[in-house]
């Protein structure tokens, strides 16, 4: 059962559906037309990538009329904003331990020196 | 549609330690007392030397960062490259004697979208998409 980390990475992972949720991103609602008029590749193509965005949690969509309106639910990202906050604990944690190896260091000088 | 263009991003830490430059530069250049508070490694301060540090191995990874020293300016700045998991980062850091002591900055660069050759496999293409999260975030 892959985690829901997994399935936005996998779904971020093919730059053309990152092309169409920015561009949902910076744009808002689009229609399923619009988005395949500048993506570059057929509408079954863009449907197919919406579907996997979707199952990704990465966009909400509703049908009006005949159109098919998609925007983005930015608060999937979460994970993706985790890996970044995971390397700075790293190294916030790095530099508490450096710190104390400061601390011992001055220590075995001053030891030295008698 | 177009390739995406967003600038590199980095990590950047800034500490003031109430410890001399000479003080700093051996716990950030001498192996064994890396090893006591960053991880286990064969680092030695010579431009172009190759070495590794080693963390608990994890799911899909063996826990090895493979790293090259590309600068050292004794008591001032180190820096080298920073290989884990199908990315490549730079990791720099930059000493500047204070009053009190030293003022320690790292700077983890190389967060960047448009390294696509570097990466094995789609399974890490996500992270060239880091660089606009910021602006996705910034949005909410």
């Amino acid at each position: 059962m892959p985690s829901a980390a997994d399935s936005l990475f996998k779904a971020l992972a093919d730059p053309t559906r990152r092309a169409i949720f920015e561009r949902l991103t910076r744009n808002g609602e689009q229609t399923v037309h619009a988005l395949t008029a500048c993506a570059g590749v057929s509408q079954p193509m863009v449907s197919k990538h919406l579907g996997a965005l979707r199952r990704a949690r990465l966009v909400r969509h509703r049908h009006q009329g005949r159109e098919t309106h998609y925007q983005v639910r930015p608060e999937a990202l979460a994970p993706l904003v985790d890996w970044v906050s995971h390397y700075a604990d790293f190294w916030q944690n790095k530099f508490d331990r450096l710190e104390e190896v400061l601390e011992r260091l001055e220590d075995t000088h001053q030891r030295s020196d008698k | 549609m177009t390739q995406l263009d967003t600038p590199a991003r980095s990590l950047i830490m800034e500490r003031d330690f109430p410890h001399p430059p000479e003080k700093v530069w051996r716990a950030l250049t001498e192996s064994s007392l890396i090893e006591q508070w960053l991880l286990e490694n064969d680092f030695q301060p010579i431009v172009g030397r190759s070495f590794s540090l080693r963390r608990e191995p994890m799911a899909n990874w063996n826990g090895v960062i493979d790293c090259r020293v590309l600068a050292v300016e004794p008591c001032r700045s180190v820096s080298y490259t920073w290989n884990a998991s199908g990315s490549e980062w730079v990791v720099t850091w930059v000493l500047t004697p204070t009053a009190a002591g030293t003022h320690l900055r790292m700077e983890q660069s190389g967060f960047h979208p448009d390294q696509e050759q570097n990466y094995k496999g789609a399974k890490y293409g996500w992270q060239k998409f880091i660089g606009s999260l910021e602006r996705v975030v910034a949005g909410l």
